[in-house]
């Protein structure tokens, strides 16, 4: 057998007939398993890995992409800065998420304000240095990212007006609220495979012994993520609700050791809404008084009040992110809701569930 | 956008490596590794967040023959 980084059409055949004799051994009608990665959405998509699924197996797209559940309080937020001149920073995906009153960052800047899209947080503080202006960057990302604002906030020599607006997001306490809520059920996750290089698997392990439910860390090639599957139902087949790890090429049980203490030294959690959740303790992080001064709300005084998590009528984002409704089940999809003219955030993100369906064309 | 893609150390600087992406070549902060030159590293929004190691492209073998051949 030979083993490709790439994706493995033979390979994948062979795990997709494991999966559907598994699948047989465990009789159950309906498995639902959940990914919260866009990332893991995309390859899915892109490869037609439902397709290979036998029927009752179902993998569901959960709360993965960052962008998609920042909130149109902490996007206000962001405009509030670059209304009062500030050169604001942040990934591109988060350019066209509509805030409250349905104004986005690319609108302001279309309006002659100083945004600015980068690659790393690390070309923010190099634009904050050449410009000697106050510059926030908008950092937005799970564990995956937030290492780089963490590693950002311990450098020496910070330029002066530089300052992070925190809207981090963890991804342990969002799969407890989901397991919390009454109306998901969800028999395993694939959990994600970068976040998991930072965290590595001992978060997932206290959700396993407090919900009993099983959970692979997934890689982002096809066959990785149909190992997953294999792993999941196997797992429940023998009655297993441990953490079993696929992505060993680049996983650690222990994460990265370098990276949590940068993130520790920076942040504590907090409790932080999500766009189509309630409040999820502990699921965000802000900045330590050590470095407060970095912190754009304290710096410029940000007040806004949290918002009720509005959602536009029609819009189906807050039970797409809760796999409760596949993207194509919101009557706004590919109709009123598209990735020109986005309605919900889902759409909106290259790494939103309904961005990727759209693209790849699963209407 | 927890995307991550591999490439290969060439040079490092500091906090800073010059690191190989199929040919393309571009300047990462390598402050949360610890990375040597020519390790394959992952790259994230500007950072390398893990070291590939050799052993586990065997390690990944075995596991999926484990799960094949059951």
């Amino acid at each position: 057998m030979s083993l490709s980084p790439h994706p493995d059409r033979a390979l994948a055949g062979k795990i997709a007939a494991r999966i559907a004799s598994r699948a047989r051994e465990l009789g159950r009608p309906r498995v639902r398993l959940m990914h919260v990665c866009g990332t893991h959405e995309d390859t899915i998509q892109k490869h037609g890995v439902r397709s290979l699924l036998p029927e009752g197996v179902e993998i569901i797209p959960g709360p993965g992409c960052p962008v998609c559940v920042t909130t149109a309080r902490e996007i206000d937020e962001a405009l509030a800065l670059a209304d009062r001149g500030v050169v604001v920073t942040t990934f591109g995906d988060l350019m066209k998420v509509p805030g409250g009153g349905g104004r986005s960052l690319a609108r302001a800047k279309a309006d002659g304000r100083d945004v600015r899209v980068v690659y790393s947080i690390y070309d923010a503080v190099k634009i904050a240095r050449a410009s000697g202006a106050e510059t926030v960057h908008v950092a937005v990302g799970f564990e995956t990212t937030a290492p780089s604002t963490a590693s950002v906030l311990a450098d020496d020599g910070l330029p002066a007006g530089f300052s992070v607006l925190a809207c981090h997001r963890l991804v342990p306490p969002a799969l407890a609220a989901l397991m919390a809520d009454p109306e998901v059920r969800i028999d395993g996750f694939i959990e994600p495979g970068h976040v998991s290089a930072i965290i590595g698997l001992r978060p997932y392990e206290e959700l396993s012994r407090a919900f009993r439910v099983p959970q692979v860390v997934a890689g982002f090639e096809p066959q990785d993520v149909l190992m997953g599957v294999l792993m999941l139902l196997t797992m429940l087949r023998d009655g297993e609700s441990g953490v079993r790890n696929e992505y060993v090429r680049v996983v650690s049980p222990e994460g990265n050791g370098r990276a949590l203490a940068a993130m520790a030294a920076a942040f504590a959690p907090c409790d932080v809404a999500w766009r189509g959740f309630p409040v999820i303790p502990g699921s965000g992080l802000r900045l330590l008084p050590r470095v407060a001064r970095r912190d754009a709300r304290e710096r410029f005084g940000l007040r806004l009040p949290d918002d009720a998590g509005s959602v536009p009528a029609g819009c189906l984002c807050p039970e797409v992110l809760k796999g409760k409704a596949y993207p194509d089940e919101c009557p706004l999809f590919g109709a009123d809701c598209t990735p020109e003219h986005p309605v919900g955030a889902c759409m909106v993100s290259s790494e939103g569930s309904c961005g990727i369906w759209h693209r790849y064309g699963a209407f | 956008m927890c995307l991550a893609v591999p490439g290969k150390v060439i040079s490092i600087e500091g906090k800073e490596a010059v690191v190989d992406f199929l040919g393309t070549r571009r300047t990462v902060r390598v402050d949360l590794v610890e990375a040597r030159v020519g390790d394959h590293v992952i790259v994230h929004v500007g950072y390398a967040i893990d070291v590939l190691d050799e052993e586990s492209a065997a390690e990944t073998l075995a596991l999926f023959r484990r799960y094949l051949e059951e």
